[in-house]
């Protein structure tokens, strides 16, 4: 019973993960390069002029994916927050603490473009209204983790609290979606809702969507490298490491290697 | 119950009660967060508010009046039941048009006339090309000015 | 679709924001990975150094002419 395979776990032993991002992450980079490239093309030059805005609107190929993108990599990081601590899998800690920066980077971009968008259709580029208010604390919030987390010199104590306020402010996410309808806010409804389909020309949906899964590789090439980078920090020479220290050595043995479980 | 499922188990619970604390909260705010409030309930209030607030509607069909000498504006915001007389003067945002979503900003004086001094359009969420528009026009549906206002 | 560059270019009168959005998500996007990369070349370097210095340390008569 006590070597019972977990094969979920095999990715939280350092080493194999490293191998892992090794692998991945060039592929990643690959498929947001060719999506980034694809959603520009249709963005500019295929999804016509809105009626009412003219091309003001072209803001929205970045702004609606940056925003989906900071909530989305919160929840993640509140998700990762609960693993680690129910199960303290250190692995799990890494996770969230690489989350955190790309999702503050995110937030503040859907802010500064929003802002650049708001300008010139609504005419102001700030207004505090209840879907503008709380994404402003969202990004506060993703400070708030780093820089609790950087401040508690006992870096298990400082994951741990950092982790409980990453979880209490998960319930922002849904707040933040939900804003639009729950208040009158001067940020218009949704577009693209869970219920009624998307209200919006086909192209102009397609650059959307290609934004948004360029947005999404983007954000796990970038994390899943600060986790492995943050690994590599918490590591001295002596360990697994030495086995990797080069990028040309030959990948951990998958098919051999039997999970552990191990906590590491 | 193992140590690690009485830690997830805590760790829920308290983040359940959390989650229905904050909506009652915000359920109990409901009243103070409104960003704008509608004609219908500034015809409501029982003495007009002193204090600036914001005014959200429906820019009414055939009302907007400019002056041919200055920036000033009248128009009047409508939620299709009651309607307020707007004044302001300055630039308008791009999207200001009759029919669509406006947001107002000042005080209202004794007569009902709300005086503005920041004017903001709000947009739906349709996106549209303008042939789709003119298309939908030539048929005889004018596009719905947006359910929100 | 668009009237030659310049047309591109001008937006429809909206070229600072739409520009102004798109140049900020390029430019912190390319930091961001910039300083990714520095930091792991970093996190190397130091790995590096604690390997030669412990290899010094066990074999003091190989590692100390260099």
């Amino acid at each position: 019973m006590n070597r019972r395979r977990i094969p979920w776990l095999y990715f939280t032993v350092p080493r194999n993960f490293y191998w892992l991002v090794q692998r991945l992450v060039p592929l990643i980079w690959a498929v947001a390069a060719v999506l980034a490239v694809a959603g520009l093309y249709v963005g500019f030059f295929v999804a016509p002029p809105d009626y009412q805005q003219g091309n003001s609107y072209r803001i929205m190929f970045i702004h609606v994916p940056t925003a989906w993108m900071g909530m989305f990599l919160y929840a993640l990081m509140a998700v990762y927050a609960v693993i680690f601590l129910a199960w303290r899998i250190k692995m799990a800690d890494v996770m969230a603490r690489s989350l955190a920066p790309t999702g503050a980077l995110m937030t503040a971009l859907s802010l500064w473009t929003g802002a650049l968008w708001g300008a010139p259709t609504w005419g102001t580029y700030w207004v505090w209204d209840a879907r503008l208010t709380s994404t402003l604390l969202l990004l506060f919030l993703f400070l708030g983790y780093m820089a609790l987390y950087a401040a508690i010199d006992d870096r298990e104590k400082g994951a741990r609290a950092a982790a409980l306020l990453a979880l209490i402010g998960v319930i922002n996410v849904p707040v933040i979606y939900f804003s639009v309808e729950w208040w009158h806010t001067l940020h218009q409804g949704m577009s693209i809702s869970p219920s009624g389909g998307a209200s919006m020309a086909p192209s102009m949906l397609a650059a959307l969507l290609l934004g948004t899964g360029a947005c999404w590789a983007y954000c796990a090439a970038v994390t899943l490298r600060r986790a492995q980078t943050e690994l590599l920090e918490r590591e001295d020479s002596t360990g697994w490491t030495r086995t990797v220290s080069t990028d040309d050595a030959p990948p951990a043995p998958r098919g051999v290697a039997v999970p552990t479980g191990r906590r590491n | 119950m193992k140590k690690r499922h009485k830690r997830l188990t805590i760790i829920l619970g308290a983040l359940a009660g959390l989650a229905i604390a904050t909506a009652l909260v915000l359920n109990a705010m409901r009243d103070s967060m409104v960003f704008f409030v509608t004609p219908s309930e500034v015809m409501a209030m029982s003495e007009m508010p002193e204090r600036s607030f914001r005014i959200g509607g429906l820019v009414e069909q055939g009302s907007v009046e400019r002056d041919q000498n200055s920036a000033d504006v009248v128009f009047h915001v409508t939620d299709t039941d009651k309607s307020v007389v707007v004044t302001y003067s300055g630039i308008l945002p791009d999207l200001f048009r009759e029919g669509q979503g406006v947001v107002a900003e000042g005080r209202i004086d004794s007569n009902g006339t709300f005086h503005a001094n920041k004017v903001m359009a709000r947009h739906d969420e349709e996106y549209m090309p303008a042939e789709a528009q003119e298309a939908i026009e030539r048929a005889g549906h004018p596009p719905d000015a947006g359910e929100g206002y | 679709m668009w009237d030659g560059i310049g047309d591109f270019v001008a937006m429809g009168g909206h070229a600072p924001y739409v520009w102004g959005s798109y140049g900020a998500v390029v430019l912190l996007l390319g930091l961001e990975a910039a300083l990714l990369v520095r930091r792991r070349q970093r996190a190397w370097t130091r790995l590096a150094r604690q390997a030669r210095r412990s290899t010094t340390a066990r074999h003091p008569s190989t590692g100390s002419e260099s």
